[in-house]
């Protein structure tokens, strides 16, 4: 190890300049006063926290965790990091009833799944929200993703898991709490996509939760158990050669990034083979294998990159897929957050500065009047159709209407 | 992914070029880890200020070929770089970035320090003088945000006075500023422009309020950081002559430029890769294949020609071990004094020998490794050796025609 390797900080952030640089790419500082930005809760505030945790502040609870800090930062600081790990180390406040509702997809997911009609219809019944509203905090303006009576892993073991066996090549499919509870019709595009590639699907043994909404909630430890849970599972798939593919950017981001940097758990044997599966699919049309699409698919889509997957770095593949579908006009819009990241726009006290943060990116979608809109996050979707009157479909879901 | 021209760094070299070469019909990529010098700028561009011995330039277009062989402007030669220096207005205009001055003769922007230097063209908020004698106004109101440490008032005062204005000083205090100034270290430039967007007004009528029949107003640039209508309200609403002068870093205008370069770019088709780091390249026969980023991992950045954009030592372009300079991504070879001892200078305020170090590259500004050239490989920006960019004051001015020569012999060579 060098003397430098000796004296590295943690998250980097004794590299920071005081620049002031991430504060001008931060959403959330131009529509919360409360909140202390980028630079103040994260090394700066990093300082003082050292010296005495009394200078932790709850305020840190605004970040939205959208790492555009560190995309702008000129010296690598990884302050979205700081920030999280403060708040994983210090934060005090226990997470409220409804913190522990948002944040547990999964149970969530498996309870009200088998009574999807009667809690989807009770979830959108004003007397419902007014209660959430009131009691439980949630903003009565959010409609509720609608839960799907058949979940996903049910309809692949009925449906899709017998064909799947036909195949030589093949895949591992995290699907992720949103397909799997929400919206199954995004996991069946996607076996329809790798089958016409030529590989057939597997699902994980042991699929949970990916636990980005319990470590936004202040549920490290229950996130850390699925982590732990998660890596195991994908070390099994990963042992037997197989890449685990992704339809969500925040699945793909949090199992990459942030179980190590953030809950401490390595997953070093498995990180490289978690791949955003248009990244897959762009690598195989690079390769030479064709597709064969719809001779009269046309669409004008305008395509929003989620902030994980900016950081990830690889909006380029998502772009890059849609390009290649022929009839196909994409329009990228800005890079900008749409505002909901994750639960944190569902809860009331945020809800304007949520709205708020998303403004820029709805007036620019109704400015560029697509025909629909595109974007690999559920959460993103969710948000952008219930702010603009625009439809939001995953690349993946894209492809499946495309092929022939 | 393959492209026609990969460019590694997204600063004003970076993006200049990739914004040409989209123009011209190339498809480019353009690797970038975090943000760059010009968040931390003046919002002017030197061309060239000094002469090597050290005189003062009035007429830049004259004193150039004063310059070394090795300068980039020679390399350029002055009739293409004439040429070059032509097109800039509008290229800058095309993403919707207006600029002042000329090079036919420097004009002078006011410092944070209240001194005049020397500029060639400057965004529109930057008070750029024509002459050295111009005065800045008979009467100034100098106007700082109460509670902002990073606009010096006295010294910006001291300044015109030696230079016979007569200059009173007040200081707002606005509301609107109030949970900003609970936490000292968030009154920077940033932020304050943020609350500007809406807090103009405030300002405009304190400003009425303190106006005592003088005929400029100065302001700091803490204005217009994502769109600069707020600039013309406030010019327009104040009655004086509004002038904005630079603050500490960062930037406001810088950062507006930046940000409106790059969404040229991408408009014009350019990829980005913002965040990411180009960790390594892949060379075969004299040439480079395929860049490794750190975000992309085994995925390859190939392209046909490649530009190496990555700032000097400030953006990690360049960097040392007590023995020895190098250059981080090719391991190219560093135009640098061998002796460690003459790296840096005691005397704190002349310009650093460090400054000069940079990348040894042909006439073409093709990049040079082992003494021989990388055909596919160019280098533009702070980066290269020979600019002395401090020393004679034409960092800008490098960095916006090495790129755009640059750009132009690809096109040509490409089609
Ligand atoms: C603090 C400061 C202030 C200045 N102010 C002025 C001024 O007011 N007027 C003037 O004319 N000149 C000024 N200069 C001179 C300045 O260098 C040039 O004007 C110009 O902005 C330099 O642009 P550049 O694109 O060459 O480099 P930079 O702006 O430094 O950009 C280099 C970029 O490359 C990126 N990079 C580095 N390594 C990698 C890698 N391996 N992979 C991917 N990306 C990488 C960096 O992150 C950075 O974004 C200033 C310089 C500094 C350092
Ligand atoms: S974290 Fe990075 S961008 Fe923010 S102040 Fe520090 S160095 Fe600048
Ligand atoms: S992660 Fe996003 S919200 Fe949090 S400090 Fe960084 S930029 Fe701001």
């Amino acid at each position: 190890m060098t003397l430098q390797e000796y004296t590295a900080s943690a998250h980097n952030f004794e590299e920071c300049m005081k620049c002031t640089v991430c504060t001008a790419y931060c959403p959330v500082v131009p529509v919360n006063p409360l909140y202390p930005g980028p630079k103040q809760a994260g090394p700066d505030g990093e300082r003082l926290r050292l010296k005495d945790p009394f200078f932790f502040s709850e305020t840190l609870k605004y970040c939205l965790n959208c790492k555009r800090c560190e995309v702008a930062c000129p010296s690598d600081v990884k302050v979205a990091d700081i920030i999280q790990a403060a708040r994983i180390k210090y934060s005090t406040s226990k997470p409220k009833l409804r913190d522990m509702m948002l944040a547990s997809t999964d149970f969530m997911g498996s309870l009200a799944r088998p009574f999807a009609p009667i809690v989807n219809g009770v979830l959108s019944l004003g007397v419902t929200k007014a209660v959430l509203d009131g009691f439980m905090e949630v903003d009565r303006h959010r409609k509720f993703p609608k839960y799907s009576f058949r979940g996903f892993e049910g309809w692949f073991k009925r449906k899709a898991a017998s064909s799947q066996a036909a195949f030589e090549k093949k895949v591992a499919y995290f699907h992720g709490c949103y397909v799997n509870y929400n919206f199954p019709t995004l996991g069946q595009d996607f076996v329809k996509v790798m089958n016409a590639l030529g590989y057939g699907v597997e699902l994980l043994k042991d699929e949970k939760c990916c636990g980005v909404a319990m470590i936004a909630n202040g549920m490290s430890d229950k996130a850390r158990k699925n982590a732990v849970s998660n890596v195991q599972a994908l070390s099994e798939a990963v042992s037997r050669g197989l890449k685990v593919l992704t339809s969500s950017s925040t699945c793909t981001f949090t199992m990459r990034d942030e179980y190590p940097e953030l809950l401490g758990v390595d997953n070093s044997a498995v990180r490289d083979s978690i791949i955003l599966a248009t990244r897959f699919i762009f690598e195989e049309l690079e390769n030479g294998v064709k597709l064969e699409f719809k001779p009269d698919f046309k669409a004008r889509i305008a395509y929003h990159t989620p902030c994980h997957l900016e950081k990830l770095g690889w909006g380029v593949f998502s772009k890059g897929v849609l390009k290649k579908i022929p009839g196909v006009e994409l329009i990228p819009l800005d890079s900008a957050c749409c505002g909901i990241a994750g639960t944190y726009g569902f809860k009331k006290e945020n809800y304007e500065a949520s709205q708020a943060i998303g403004k820029p990116l709805f007036d620019q979608i109704e400015a560029v009047a697509p025909d629909f809109v595109a974007c690999d996050c559920e959460t993103c979707k969710w948000q952008i159709e219930m702010s603009t009157p625009y439809k939001v479909l995953n690349p993946i879901s894209v492809l499946a209407a495309a092929l022939a | 992914m393959k492209f026609d021209v990969a460019i590694i760094g997204g600063g004003l070299a970076g993006l200049t070029a990739g914004l040409s070469l989209q123009k011209r019909g190339l498809s480019t990529v353009i690797i970038s880890a975090g943000q760059n010098a010009m968040h931390f700028s003046s919002g002017a561009f030197e061309l060239l200020s000094r002469t090597p011995d050290g005189m003062p330039v009035d007429s830049p277009l004259e004193d150039i070929p004063l310059l070394p062989g090795d300068h980039p402007y020679s390399k350029i030669g002055l009739p293409r770089l004439t040429a070059l220096i032509d097109q800039v207005p509008q290229l800058f205009a095309s993403a919707g970035i207006k600029l002042q001055g000329h090079a036919l003769r420097n004009s002078f922007r006011i410092t944070p320090t209240g001194t005049l230097k020397r500029a060639w063209l400057a965004l529109e908020d930057v008070a750029l003088l024509p002459t050295v004698e111009t005065s800045v106004g008979r009467k100034v109101l100098l106007v700082n945000l109460a509670g902002y440490p990073d606009f010096f008032t006295s010294f910006i005062a001291e300044g015109l006075e030696a230079r016979g204005s007569s200059v009173r000083i007040c200081s707002l205090k606005l509301p609107e500023m109030e949970t900003l100034r609970t936490s000292p270290s968030e009154m920077r430039s940033v932020n304050i422009a943020r609350v500007m967007d809406t807090a103009w007004k405030s300002v405009v009528d304190g400003v009425k309020l303190h106006l005592r029949g003088e005929d400029t107003v100065i302001l700091p640039q803490v204005f217009g950081l994502k769109d600069e209508s707020v600039l013309s309200l406030v010019r327009g609403s104040i009655p004086a002559n509004v002038l904005f002068v630079g603050t500490m870093p960062p930037s406001v205008p810088g950062i507006r430029a930046q940000m409106k370069q790059k969404a040229a770019y991408e408009n014009a088709g350019g990829t980005t890769l913002m965040g990411d780091t180009a960790v390594s390249a892949v060379l075969d026969g004299g040439r480079v294949v395929s860049l490794r980023t750190r975000n992309l991992g085994d995925h390859p950045v190939e392209a046909g020609q490649f530009i190496l954009a990555t700032g000097g030592f400030f953006s990690k372009g360049l960097s040392s071990t007590p023995s020895r300079v190098y250059e981080t991504l090719f391991s190219l070879d560093v135009d640098y004094d061998a002796d460690r001892n003459n790296w840096y200078a005691y005397d704190f305020f002349t310009p650093q020998p460090y400054l000069d170090f940079g990348v040894k590259t042909d006439n073409s500004f093709r990049a040079v490794r082992d003494g021989e050239a990388i055909e596919n490989l160019r280098v533009i920006g702070s980066i290269l050796g020979g600019a002395h960019s401090f020393k004679l004051g034409c960092g800008g001015g490098v960095a916006i025609l090495s790129a755009l020569a640059v750009a132009e012999d690809l096109s040509n060579e490409l089609k």
